[in-house]
């Protein structure tokens, strides 16, 4: 069971925004999810790889991107060529 | 040859997010015809929202790997279509542009992800489409339509360009009016990708063909079980006895590890989603952000606004699972119970060359029939095994249960494709 307080504290991790009203709605409905998701206690064997799968690497090397300006093209906010955030500190 | 298709469709069930009325096209296999795109496929000059307000706006300066492919084959690129917010619904009512209506009957849902495209094709507005299916999204919308849809094999087709739901789940496909259309337009999408590193250099060069004699087709008792309509089980069954008729053998089958598979699946799909959205903050799209708050109020905010309700509760189910304490008994498990499923499948398809079932357990819901998020969940049952499997799985209209179109979903191993596609052209053609 996850309690109101857990879903606050889980939105915040995710920087999810929630209304009070949601915030009843979500628990339950949270726990309904999780109340399902109990039969994989019931799940028996250990994670193996699978077979003739490998990881792919490439160099890592400096490759043509694309240019500046159609990057920034879509930012809400830009200063001098750069994107502008909200501040860190 | 080249030139400028005018698209002006009567989109009476809100099919399309953006409407391309201009379409250039060029040479090739594709030459001058309509193309519909899902919205969560980058199109180079042309919106892209994944059918999600924080989207809205967004213009790709890329294209993704397969419009590149369509666009060299001569396609035109008509549109964009509807779809729930990231894919994450089975009902298209999730997308924040309102929902797309079933052609069949407008009070019904296309299914979804993928259901602007399958409504799109399924009016008769363009002759084929591309989807995405994550666990089911375009086998869903083609079964609830009354269309083919194809998932291919995981990695036949480049996932460049595809805004990220679920990585390890996810594939491009066909979705048409005919299996040899998704044939032809598997063909033009199945081109080795470096950019995309789990693509295969597997490409799909096929005439599909109708002989099926000897062909062997399991009969998995969990796709005729509980939970299925019966009417629907029903209709699916004369069908596959169709394709006995034709020379094919069915032998009664059993996948244990699908008592798993659906609670695996949405761990699983909610854990990759909630790292791959944590990029939408809206400062490099989207809307202007308010540079004077913090970073972590800003986002709450713009994420708070501008994602619907399915997208946070998936976001925060999948951080819940990933979360430490809970690891352990959501994550890894779901993993180990997806490796079950693709054990399970590899042994099953050993011994036939295809398993049939029901692509959906049941007809097409009526608009606004699921509120509740966990039953809108198990309805995926029958789709999501090919997605954790990672093998090639196809929908192929097969009848009608009051006046509602069915699927008969056809699975075949990884990258037989070509096979899937075999049975599927049989039973279009004999019951034709």
């Amino acid at each position: 069971m996850v309690s109101e307080t857990d879903i606050e504290h889980i939105a915040r991790l995710a920087d999810i925004g929630i209304t009070p009203e949601e915030l009843a709605e979500f628990t339950s409905q949270f726990n309904a999810i999780l109340e399902y998701f109990d039969i994989l206690d019931r799940v028996q064997g250990a994670e193996t790889p699978t077979p003739e799968l490998s990881n792919v690497f490439r160099e890592d090397e400096v490759r043509p991107s694309l240019p500046q300006e159609s990057v920034l093209k879509n930012a809400g906010s830009t200063e001098d060529g750069y994107i502008k955030a909200p501040r860190v500190m | 040859m080249a030139g400028t298709l005018h698209f002006e469709p009567d989109d009476r069930c809100n099919a399309f997010i953006t409407v391309c009325e201009e379409a250039p096209y060029g040479d090739g296999r594709l030459a001058g015809v309509a193309v519909a795109v899902k919205d969560n496929i980058s199109t180079r000059g042309i919106q892209t929202t994944c059918g999600s307000r924080i989207l809205q706006g967004y213009v790709p300066p890329f294209d993704a790997h397969v419009v590149t492919l369509l666009r060299a084959e001569g396609a035109a690129i008509v549109g964009k279509t509807n779809m729930d917010e990231f894919g994450m619904g089975t009902t298209t009512e999730t997308s924040g542009f309102g929902p797309t209506l079933n052609p069949a009957d407008r009070e019904r849902v296309p299914g979804g992800s993928s259901g602007g495209s399958a409504a799109a094709v399924a009016a008769g507005l363009v002759p084929m489409a591309l989807g995405t299916d994550t666990g089911g999204s375009i086998r869903c919308p083609a079964a609830f339509c009354g269309i083919v849809g194809l998932k291919p094999t995981y990695g036949r087709v480049s996932r460049y360009g595809l805004v990220a739901y679920a990585n390890s789940l996810e594939q491009i496909g066909p979705m048409t009016r005919s299996v040899e259309d998704a044939s032809l337009l598997l063909e033009v999408i199945s081109r080795y990708d470096p950019r995309d590193s789990t693509s295969f250099d597997r490409p799909y060069t096929h005439q599909p063909s109708t002989d099926v004699r000897g062909l062997k087709i399991g009969l998995p008792q969990e796709y005729f079980g509980e939970g299925v309509d019966p009417r629907v089980a029903e209709v699916v069954k004369d069908a596959i006895g169709r394709l006995e008729d034709l020379g094919a053998e069915t032998v009664p089958c059993s996948i244990p590890s699908m008592a798993y598979a659906l609670a695996a699946y949405y761990v699983i799909c909610t854990s990759e989603a909630s790292s791959n959205l944590a990029r939408f903050d809206g400062v490099r799209y989207g809307p202007p952000v308010d540079a004077r708050k913090n970073w972590h109020e800003a986002f709450r905010e713009i994420r708070g606004a501008n994602f619907g309700p399915e997208v946070r509760r998936r976001i925060m189910l999948g951080t819940f699972a990933l979360s430490a304490g809970y690891y352990g008994r959501y994550y890894a498990k779901a993993q180990v119970a997806r490796r079950n499923v693709e054990k399970d499948i590899e042994r099953v398809l050993a011994s036939v060359d295809i398993i049939a079932g029901p692509t959906m357990p049941t007809v097409a819901f009526r608009l606004g029939e699921k509120t509740d998020p966990l039953s809108m969940y198990l309805s995926d049952i029958l789709t999501v095994p090919a997605n954790l499997a990672g093998v090639p799985a196809i929908s192929v209209p097969c009848g009608t249960v009051d006046g509602l179109p069915v699927g008969l979903q056809l699975i075949g191993r990884r990258f037989a494709d070509e096979q899937v596609i075999d049975a599927a052209y049989a039973y279009e053609e004999a019951a034709a």
